[in-house]
C-alpha cells in the first residue's frame, strides 16, 4: 500500500472503539489476581528489612507449624539469578547470603489462603549481619571495600564509551559552547494492577502453566525455564489482561519465580499478588542520572558537537541497566543532527529499589539535557527556542553518526504546528514576570531492532488461520498492556482482508498458541505486527483469491475486497461474499492458514554498543507549555498545553490521542511531583500513592494535540511510534518554560513548590545541598541522600 | 468471630461468613466472585475499588464488610439494566476513555455517583468529582469527556421521558 492508497483504508485511520472495551467496561475483563484456579493456594514471600547485609540465619520452624502452611522456601531452594537480559544478571527468586535493598524478599510460604501466609511470614526468623548501605553511586563508587555484588569493582554494574568524531576539538572551534549537569528523577512506573503471577504445575505432565501479568511473555517464558530450570517446551505462559505496565512489567518479578517454585514443590496452583508497597519495592522504574553535558555551535546556531557524561544509579540488581546505559547514548543522536558526539557512560549498583525500563526509556533522560542546552545556547546565538530547533531538526535521510538512517521525519512540521498554536515566537521572553512558554522536541526508536538474546529470527510472526468455524483468527506473540494493540492488529488485519475489525479473532499473549514475539516495549509492536499481520493477511487473500477469481470467472489480480465481499474492480458486479469464498476454498483446496514475519534491518556500523538503538523509523514530538508560577506559593499552574506529532499514518487516532494525553501526564507528573524518598537507613519513605504523588484530573491541564499528517513508506500501513516519544519533551519544556517565567534554570526535578520558593530567594536553602544538585538552587537534604559532593 | 452476614449487592441478596476484619473489597472479589471492583492499592489511594453503598461513594478497600449488613451495594457489574449498559458505561466505550481498563470500574462508579448528585456538572465539577480516582493511562482527558458527553446524554434521555 502506498501514501494515496492510504486516503482509501476502511478501517485504518478510523477511530473505532476499542475491541476490548466492552468487557472492560462491565468488569469482565480478568486480570491475574482476579483468576482463581480449583485448589489454588497462595503464598506471601518475607521482605529484608535492611538494605544491605548478610543473612546469618533464616528460622522457618515456626512458620511451618502454623496450620494451613504447606510450604516455605528460602534463596537456598533457586539460587539462579535471573534478569530480562541475561547480561550479568544479579536478581535471584529469592534473596541468599545477602540482601542488596530494603524489602528484597529471603523467604516465602504457601498456605491454604492470604491471611495464613501473611501470618507465617510473620513467623519466619532472620537474622542479618548488617553492611554499610549505599545509596549514593558517586559513593558507591569510592567504596570498593563495600561490594554490593561481589564481581562488580567499584560496585560498576556496566560501563561504555561511544565516539563519533573528536568533540574537544570541534568544542573548541566553536562559536558559542555551553554546558550544564542535570539529574533526572527516580521515578516509577505507576501501573495501578499490582504484578500477580499463578503458577500451575501439573505433577502428571511435568508441564507448568504461568498465570502473568507481564509485557514479554516468550521472554518470560525462557527465563522461567533457564531460573528454575525447566525444559521451555513444558512451560506455558498465558498473560491475561494486563492493568497497565509502562515498561515496568517487562521483566520477570521474583515473585513470578518463587510462584513457579512452590507450585513444582506442591504439585498446586499457586496465587502471589504483590501489595502496592512491594510493586515500590520491586520497582524496575526510571534510571535516575546524573548528568554533565556539553554542546557547541557555529555561527549559525548548528550544532557543532556534544559531550556527554551520564552517570546512571542502577539500583541494586541489573535488570535493563545495560540497554538502558546504551540507550541514553542512541538516543541522543535524534531529532537534531549533531555530527560530532562523545559519550560515556557507567552503571552503577546502590542500595535501593531496582530502576528498569520506565516508557520513553533514556529518552527522558537525554531531552533534558539536549533541550536545556539548545535553550542555553540559542540565548547565546540570540535566536529563539524555536529557530534553533528548526535550524537543527532532522530531516527524512538523514544519516547520524551511530549509521542509522531516518527513512522518514516530519519532525519540522511538528515544531512548527507547536510553535503556530501556541505563539511561542512572540511570547518567548516577552510575558511579565512569573509567567513564562518554553518548548522541547522529541522522538523516540518504532520496531526497535535488538532481540534480548542473540538469534535471527523474526521478531515478530503472525499465523491467520481462516474457515468457517473460527472464520478469521490471528495468532501473534504479540501483548496489550491497555495501549491498544489489540484493536489496532484487528483493525489491520482487516484492512487487508476487507472485513469487519469485530470479526478478526485475536489469539495472542499464550506462549502456546501464538508464534514468538520479541515482546511489548522499545514502540515496537504496532510496526512489527503491522508488518506481520500484512504479509500473513495478504498470504491469504491471495490464496482466497485465486478459488473466487475462478468462482466469478475473471482474473484474480483483478480482485479486491471490501465489507465482507470479494469483487472485480472492473467488473462490481462479479462478486462473492467472503465467507462464501472461505467455504469455497475449504471445500476445493483444504485448509487455509496464511504466514507473515517481520524481521527489522540489522544494526550497521562497527562501535562499542550498537545493538542497542538502531530500528527501522522514529516517531516524532513537539511541544509548548505556557505556565504561571504563583511568586508566593511556588505553585506552577500550567495555562496552555501544545503537541505535535508524527506518528506516521495513525491507526486509530483516538487511540493516539491517548497515548499522546497519558505520555503527556505521565511526563508532567515527573517533572512536577514524582519521587522515590529513602531515608538514610535505603527504606522508602512513600511506597503507596498516597505519598508517592502521580497526577490526578486536578493536575491535567488542557491540551491541545495535533496528528501532523504523516506516512512512513517502510512500514506496513504508514504507521510509526506514538507511545513513548511524548513521555521526553514534557520535563525539558516546563524546565525551560520556568527559565522564561522566572529566570531561573531548573535542572532537576520534580520542581516542587519549595524549589521555586528557594530559587525566588523566599525561603532559605537549609543544609547541604541534596544529592546530585546542579547549577539549581538546592533544596534541603533529604533523608536517604547521603552527603555526596553536591554542586 | 467468624459471623453469617447478609450482603445485598447489585439487588441481590447473598449470604457470606466474613470475619470483623474482612474487608468489602476482599468479600466482594473473593467470596462473590465479583472481580469487577478492583484492588489497586489496599490503602485507599487509588480509588480502583470504588463502589456505591446506598447510593453514596465508597472505597471498598477501606469498608469492613461486616458494617454493610442492611445496606444496597452497586458494583460495576450491576450497572448494566436490562442487557442494556449504563449510559456512563457506553460514554466511556464511545470516546476512548479505557485503555488497560484497571481504574475504569471504579471510575465508572465515581462518575455514577457523581451525576445521581448533579447531572449536569461543569467540566470543573467534574474533574473534581473523579479526583479520588487515579489513572496512569489516559491523562483523564477523554474520561472527563466520556462523564460530559454520558451526562449530556442522560439528561437527553431524562427530558425525553418527561415530554412523553
Amino acid at each position: 500500500m502506498t501514501a494515496s492508497e492510504s486516503n482509501t483504508f476502511r478501517w485504518v485511520g478510523k477511530s473505532v472503539p476499542r475491541v476490548d472495551a466492552a468487557d472492560k467496561v462491565r468488569g469482565r475483563a480478568l486480570y491475574t489476581d482476579d483468576i482463581v484456579l480449583p485448589g489454588m493456594v497462595y503464598a506471601k514471600i518475607k521482605p529484608s528489612t535492611i538494605a544491605h547485609g548478610r543473612i546469618r540465619r533464616i528460622d522457618l520452624g515456626k512458620a511451618l507449624q502454623l496450620p494451613g502452611v504447606l510450604a516455605a522456601i528460602t534463596g537456598e531452594e533457586c539460587p539462579v539469578p535471573f534478569s530480562v537480559n541475561n547480561y550479568k544478571p544479579t536478581e535471584m527468586p529469592l534473596a541468599k547470603d545477602k540482601v542488596v535493598y530494603y524489602g528484597e524478599g529471603v523467604a516465602a510460604v504457601a498456605a491454604v489462603d492470604e491471611k495464613t501466609a501473611a501470618r507465617a511470614v510473620e513467623l519466619i526468623e532472620v537474622e542479618y549481619e548488617e553492611l554499610p548501605v549505599l545509596l549514593d553511586p558517586r559513593e558507591a563508587m569510592a567504596r570498593d571495600d563495600v561490594r554490593i555484588h561481589d564481581w562488580a569493582e567499584s560496585n560498576i554494574n556496566y560501563e561504555g564509551k561511544q565516539q563519533f568524531g573528536d568533540p574537544e576539538d570541534e568544542l573548541r572551534k566553536s562559536h558559542v559552547v555551553v554546558e550544564n549537569s542535570f539529574f533526572s528523577s527516580y521515578t516509577h512506573c505507576g501501573f495501578l494492577e499490582p504484578q500477580s503471577t499463578i503458577a500451575d504445575y501439573n505433577p502428571g505432565t511435568g508441564r507448568l502453566t504461568v498465570y502473568t501479568c507481564n509485557q514479554l511473555p516468550h521472554y518470560l517464558q525462557q527465563t522461567i525455564a533457564r531460573t528454575i530450570g525447566m525444559p521451555m517446551e513444558k512451560i506455558r505462559v498465558i498473560v491475561p489482561t494486563v492493568g497497565g505496565a509502562f515498561g515496568g512489567k517487562t521483566e520477570a518479578t521474583p515473585a513470578c519465580m518463587v510462584a513457579c517454585l512452590l507450585s513444582r514443590k506442591l504439585g498446586r496452583p499457586v496465587k502471589i499478588t504483590y501489595t502496592r508497597q512491594e510493586v515500590f519495592f520491586q520497582n524496575k522504574g526510571r534510571h535516575p542520572c546524573l548528568m554533565k553535558m556539553k554542546m557547541g555551535f557555529d555561527a549559525q546556531g548548528r550544532i557543532t558537537a556534544v559531550d556527554f557524561d551520564c552517570l546512571l544509579d542502577g539500583g541494586a540488581h541489573s535488570s535493563w541497566g545495560f540497554v538502558v546505559m546504551w540507550f541514553i547514548a542512541a538516543l541522543t543522536h535524534l531529532p537534531y543532527k549533531i555530527p560530532v558526539v562523545r559519550y560515556r557512560g557507567k552503571r552503577v549498583f546502590t542500595n535501593k529499589p531496582t530502576a528498569g525500563a520506565q516508557r520513553c526509556l533514556g529518552g527522558v533522560q537525554v531531552r533534558i539535557c539536549v533541550e536545556g542546552l539548545l535553550d542555553m545556547g540559542a540565548e547565546k546565538l540570540g535566536l529563539n527556542p524555536y529557530e534553533i530547533r528548526m535550524i537543527n531538526a532532522c530531516e527524512t535521510g538523514y544519516k547520524t553518526p551511530t549509521v542509522i538512517e531516518v527513512r522518514h521525519s516530519e519532525f519540522k512540521k511538528c515544531l512548527e504546528s507547536v510553535a503556530r498554536r501556541s505563539g511561542i515566537v512572540d511570547k518567548y521572553g516577552k510575558l511579565p514576570f512569573g509567567r513564562g512558554i518554553g518548548m522541547a522536541g522529541g522522538h523516540y526508536s518504532t520496531g526497535g531492532a535488538f532481540l534480548l538474546y542473540p538469534s535471527y529470527r523474526p521478531h515478530s510472526t503472525a499465523n491467520i488461520r481462516v474457515d468457517t468455524e473460527a472464520g478469521v483468527t490471528v495468532y501473534i506473540g504479540a501483548t496489550g498492556i491497555g495501549q491498544g494493540a489489540h484493536t489496532v492488529m484487528c483493525q489491520m488485519a482487516a484492512e487487508v482482508l476487507g472485513i469487519d475489525y469485530r470479526d478478526v479473532h485475536l489469539v495472542c499473549q499464550d506462549t502456546m498458541l501464538a508464534p514468538m514475539d520479541n515482546g511489548t516495549f522499545d514502540s515496537r509492536l504496532t510496526y512489527g505486527a503491522g508488518h506481520a499481520i500484512k504479509r500473513a493477511a495478504l498470504d491469504v487473500r491471495a490464496k482466497l483469491f485465486e478459488v473466487a477469481a475462478a468462482v466469478l470467472g475473471v482474473r484474480r489480480d483483478h480482485l479486491d475486497c471490501r465489507d465482507g465481499e470479494i469483487f472485480s474492480i472492473y467488473e462490481p458486479k462479479r462478486r462473492i461474499p467472503f465467507q462464501k469464498a472461505v467455504a469455497q476454498y475449504l471445500s476445493s483446496v483444504g485448509p487455509l492458514f496464511g504466514t507473515g514475519e517481520y524481521t527489522p534491518p540489522q544494526p550497521k556500523g562497527d562501535y562499542e554498543g550498537k545493538l542497542i538503538g538502531p530500528t527501522p523509523a522514529f516517531g516524532f514530538t513537539a511541544q509548548a507549555v505556557e505556565l504561571e508560577v504563583d511568586l508566593e506559593t511556588g505553585k506552577i499552574k500550567i495555562l496552555g498545553y501544545w503537541e505535535a506529532g508524527d506518528c506516521g499514518k495513525p491507526i486509530n487516532p483516538m487511540a493516539v490521542e491517548g497515548q499522546v494525553e497519558g505520555a503527556i501526564s505521565m511526563g508532567l507528573g515527573a517533572a512536577l511531583y514524582e519521587e522515590m524518598v529513602m531515608d538514610i537507613e535505603g527504606r522508602m519513605l512513600n511506597p503507596n500513592f498516597h505519598d508517592y504523588k502521580m497526577p490526578t484530573t486536578m493536575d491535567m491541564p488542557d491540551l491541545s494535540l495535533e496528528i501532523v499528517d504523516s506516512y512512513d513508506p517502510t512500514s506496513a500501513f504508514g504507521n510509526k511510534e506514538v507511545g513513548e516519544g511524548p513521555v521526553g519533551p514534557v520535563i525539558p519544556a516546563i524546565l525551560n518554560a520556568l527559565y522564561d517565567a522566572i529566570g531561573v534554570r531548573f535542572t532537576e526535578v520534580p520542581v516542587k513548590p519549595e524549589k521555586i520558593l528557594q530559587a525566588l530567594g523566599k525561603i532559605e536553602s537549609a543544609g547541604q545541598p541534596r544529592l546530585y544538585v546542579a547549577q539549581a538552587p538546592s533544596e534541603c537534604a533529604r533523608p536517604g541522600c547521603a552527603p555526596g559532593e553536591g554542586g | 468471630m467468624k459471623q453469617l452476614i447478609e450482603l445485598n449487592v447489585n439487588g441481590i441478596a447473598y449470604d457470606v461468613i466474613v470475619s470483623p476484619e474482612d474487608l468489602l473489597v476482599d468479600v466482594l472479589r473473593q467470596k462473590l466472585g465479583l472481580t469487577g471492583t478492583k484492588k489497586g492499592c489496599g490503602q485507599g489511594d487509588c480509588g480502583t475499588c470504588t463502589v456505591l453503598i446506598d447510593g453514596r461513594r465508597a472505597l471498598s478497600c477501606l469498608t469492613l464488610a461486616i458494617a454493610c449488613r442492611g445496606k444496597t451495594i452497586l458494583t460495576i457489574e450491576g450497572m448494566e439494566a436490562d442487557g442494556r449498559l449504563h449510559p456512563i458505561q457506553q460514554a466511556f466505550i464511545d470516546k476512548g476513555a479505557i485503555q488497560c481498563g484497571f481504574c475504569t470500574p471504579g471510575m465508572v462508579m465515581a462518575a455514577k455517583a457523581l451525576l445521581d448528585e448533579n447531572p449536569d456538572p461543569t467540566v470543573e465539577q467534574i474533574k473534581r468529582g473523579l479526583s479520588g480516582n487515579l489513572c496512569r493511562c489516559t491523562g483523564y482527558v477523554k474520561i472527563v469527556d466520556a462523564v460530559q458527553e454520558a451526562a449530556r446524554r442522560m439528561r437527553a434521555a431524562q427530558s425525553q421521558e418527561v415530554s412523553r
